[in-house]
C-alpha cells in the first residue's frame, strides 16, 4: 500500500473551490480563522477579493452566509465539523434550514482522526446533529476525488448542504472517471453474502476488508454512501433484499449516523441485521490519527469481525 | 417633515398598532409590548425611507429589512398589510394552523418578509452577510435591521457588530428598540447592555440616540446615516406598549395578547389618537 497516493479530503475541498473560482465568480467563500487548516487558504490565495474571514466566531458566519445566500449569490462557509455543526448547530439550524437558503458548509477536522488536537476537536456528533435539520444535505465524501467531484455538485444545489472533510491523508480510492451524484450510494464490489455501507475514510477500508473477507471465502457487496442525507433508500433496500445482512462502518458516532439512517430505512421497508461499526459512544483523545483509528477499531480487521457477526446474525 | 406628512405618517402608525392589536387578540398569543414600540420605527422604513415594491416583494434592487428581533413578528405583519403586501384581513390568521403568519417572520411564505428570524441575535448576521452581499456584487440597496434592547445580550449581535464594522458595510443601519424592558424584567433588572451607544461605538459603528416615536428624529437620524461611511446603530429610545396605556411601560405585555374586554380598551384608545388627527 506503500505506493498509494494519500490526500486528506480537505486538500480535495480546497482544490475544488479553486478549479470552481476559475470558472465561476458568483459565490463567495468565508472562513472562521481556521483557512490553513480548512483549505480555504487555496481559494484565498487564488481570488482574495472572494474571500471573506469572518475571524473566531462561527455563529455569526453562519448568519452572514445565511443573509448572502438569501440575496440570491452563492457562498461556501467552512470552519472545523465540531464548530461548524456543533457550535453554530442553532445558527445553521434557524438562519439556513428553517429558510432553505443555499449555503454549502464545508467542515473539515471531522471525527477521530483529527488526532493530537483530542477530543474537544474531534467531532463524532456533526452527522447526527445535522441529520436533524430538515431539508439539509449531508455528503461525506471518501477521497479527494470524491471531494472534487461533490463540492461542485454541492454549489448546484438549491439548499443547505452539510460537507464532512478529514484532516488526515487518507488513500484516493477512485480515479477521475468515478462518477459521482448527490444522493446516489454506488456499490464498489459486488458480492451476495453481506453488504458493508460505508462513508468517509472507511470506505478505503471497506474495500480492504473486501479482500480479507474474500480470503475467508466471504463475498462482500461493498457501497460507499457518500451523500448520508437523503439516503440512498433504493441501494440500501436494494442490498438487504440480496444479502440478508448489512454493516455500516463511519468515523462518527454510532448513535445518529450513517448507520442510524441505514437502520431507519430498513427498520421500515426491510429489517434484516445490521451492525454498526463506529464511535461507541465515548469522546477521543490526543494522539496520532493512524494509532487512534487503530485503537477506536476503525480499521479493515474491525469491519472483517462486524461482518461475521452479521452473517452470524442472520437468519 | 412637514406637518401634513407627520401626520400622515403617524396615522399610518396608529393603523399599523391597531393591526398590532387584532392580530394578537385574534392568536390569543404574541408580543404586543415589543411590537407597538418598534411600530414608528417599521412605519417610517417602510412608508417612506426603503426602495421596495409591494407589487414586486422579491425584486433584486429592493432594500432589505430583517426583523431581529422576531418576536415583534405582528408589527412588521401589520406594516407590510398596511403597506399592501397582503390583505390586512390576513392579520387575524396571525399564529394560526395554516396561515403563513407564523409566530416569527418567515421568509419563505410571507410577501415582503425578507428573512426568517426569531431566535434572538441571528437577524443582525443575516443583515451583514445582505450588507455584504450588496458591496461585494456591486449593488446598491441598503439594510436595515431591528435589534431589542434585551436581544443585545445575545454574543452574537457583537461578533456582528465587529464584523460589519471591520468589513466597512456601511450600507446597514441598525435600530436598537430601547424599551428598557425584556421578559424578565428591566434590562437592569436582568443583564443590561448598557450604555448601549458606547458600546457599538466601541465597536467602531456610528451611533445616533433619538426618540424612536418621533418621526422628524427618525428622519433625520436615517439622513444622517446615509452620509456616514460605517455601520449606523440608531439608538431609539422607546416606550414598551407605545398607545395602548395599560401595556406602556408594563412588562407583563411582553408577550401576552389581551382578553376581549381589553381588547375593546385597546381598539378603543387607538381609534380615539386616530380620530383625534383626522
Amino acid at each position: 500500500m506503500s505506493d498509494v497516493k494519500k490526500v486528506a479530503t480537505r486538500e480535495g475541498f480546497g482544490k475544488a473551490l479553486v478549479e470552481l473560482g476559475k470558472v465561476r465568480e458568483d459565490f463567495i467563500v468565508m472562513d472562521a480563522d481556521l483557512a490553513a487548516a480548512t483549505k480555504t487558504e487555496m481559494f484565498k490565495k487564488a481570488f482574495p477579493e472572494r474571500f471573506y474571514d469572518c475571524g473566531i466566531a462561527e455563529q455569526n458566519m453562519m448568519g452572514i452566509a445565511a443573509g448572502i445566500a438569501s440575496t440570491g449569490k452563492k457562498v461556501v462557509v467552512s470552519s472545523f465539523a465540531m464548530f461548524a455543526a456543533g457550535r453554530a448547530f442553532e445558527q445553521v439550524r434557524n438562519s439556513i434550514g428553517y429558510p432553505h437558503l443555499p449555503v454549502v458548509i464545508g467542515a473539515t477536522h471531522a471525527g477521530i482522526s483529527v488526532g493530537e488536537d483530542g477530543a474537544t476537536h474531534q467531532c463524532c456528533e456533526d452527522i447526527a446533529l445535522m441529520r436533524t435539520i430538515p431539508g439539509m444535505t449531508i455528503i461525506n465524501p471518501a477521497d479527494e476525488t470524491e471531494a472534487l467531484k461533490a463540492v461542485a455538485a454541492a454549489l448546484e444545489l438549491d439548499g443547505p448542504v452539510y460537507m464532512r472533510f478529514g484532516r488526515l491523508a487518507v488513500p484516493v480510492v477512485f480515479d477521475d472517471d468515478y462518477k459521482f451524484e448527490v444522493g446516489k450510494g454506488v456499490e464498489l464490489r459486488e458480492g451476495n453474502d453481506v453488504t458493508v455501507i460505508a462513508t468517509g475514510l472507511m470506505v478505503n477500508e471497506a474495500l480492504q476488508a473486501y479482500d480479507l473477507l474474500k480470503a475467508d471465502g466471504i463475498n462482500a457487496r461493498i457501497i460507499n454512501m457518500a451523500t448520508i442525507k437523503p439516503i440512498d433508500r433504493d441501494i440500501v433496500i436494494k442490498a438487504a433484499k440480496e444479502t440478508g445482512a448489512i454493516v455500516t462502518a463511519e468515523e462518527h458516532s454510532v448513535i445518529g449516523g450513517l448507520g442510524s439512517a441505514v437502520s431507519e430505512v430498513l427498520c421500515e421497508e426491510y429489517p434484516v441485521p445490521v451492525v454498526k461499526l463506529g464511535v461507541y459512544d465515548e469522546f477521543g483523545h490526543s494522539g496520532p490519527a493512524d494509532k487512534l483509528l487503530n485503537e477506536f477499531g476503525l480499521r479493515a480487521v474491525n469491519i472483517v469481525e462486524k461482518v461475521k457477526r452479521a452473517i452470524a446474525l442472520k437468519k | 417633515m412637514d406637518t401634513q406628512t407627520k401626520k400622515e405618517l403617524q396615522k399610518i402608525a396608529l393603523k399599523v398598532r391597531l393591526g398590532i392589536i387584532e392580530g394578537v387578540h385574534a392568536a390569543k398569543s404574541g408580543h404586543p409590548g415589543g411590537s407597538l414600540s418598534s411600530a414608528d420605527i417599521l412605519t417610517y422604513l417602510y412608508f417612506k425611507q426603503m426602495n421596495i415594491d409591494p407589487k414586486d416583494p422579491k425584486k433584486a434592487d429592493r432594500d432589505r429589512l430583517v426583523l431581529s428581533k422576531g418576536h415583534a413578528a405582528p408589527a412588521l405583519y401589520s406594516v407590510l398589510a398596511e403597506r399592501g403586501y397582503f390583505e390586512p384581513s390576513e392579520l387575524l390568521n396571525l399564529r394560526h394552523i395554516g396561515s403563513m403568519l407564523q409566530g416569527h417572520p418567515d421568509m419563505k411564505h410571507i410577501p415582503g418578509v425578507d428573512m426568517s428570524s426569531g431566535s434572538l441575535g441571528q437577524g443582525i448576521s443575516a443583515a451583514c452577510g445582505m450588507a455584504l452581499s450588496a458591496k461585494h456584487f456591486g449593488d446598491s440597496f441598503k439594510v436595515y435591521t431591528i435589534l431589542g434592547d434585551g436581544e443585545i445580550e445575545e454574543g452574537q449581535v457583537w461578533e456582528a457588530a465587529m464584523f460589519a464594522a471591520n468589513k466597512g458595510l456601511s450600507n446597514l443601519t441598525a435600530f436598537v428598540d430601547f424599551n428598557n424592558l425584556q421578559i424578565d424584567g428591566t434590562i437592569g433588572e436582568v443583564n443590561s447592555a448598557e450604555p448601549i451607544d458606547k458600546k457599538f461605538e466601541a465597536f467602531n459603528w456610528h451611533t445616533i440616540v433619538i426618540d424612536g416615536h418621533d418621526f422628524d428624529q427618525i428622519e433625520a437620524a436615517l439622513k444622517e446615516a446615509e452620509t456616514i461611511d460605517k455601520p449606523v446603530a440608531i439608538i431609539a429610545k422607546t416606550v414598551k406598549g407605545k398607545g395602548v396605556s395599560y401595556m406602556e411601560n408594563a412588562v407583563n405585555w411582553h408577550g401576552a395578547a389581551p382578553n376581549d374586554e381589553l381588547y375593546e380598551v385597546a381598539m378603543n384608545e387607538l381609534k380615539a389618537q386616530l380620530a383625534s388627527l383626522q
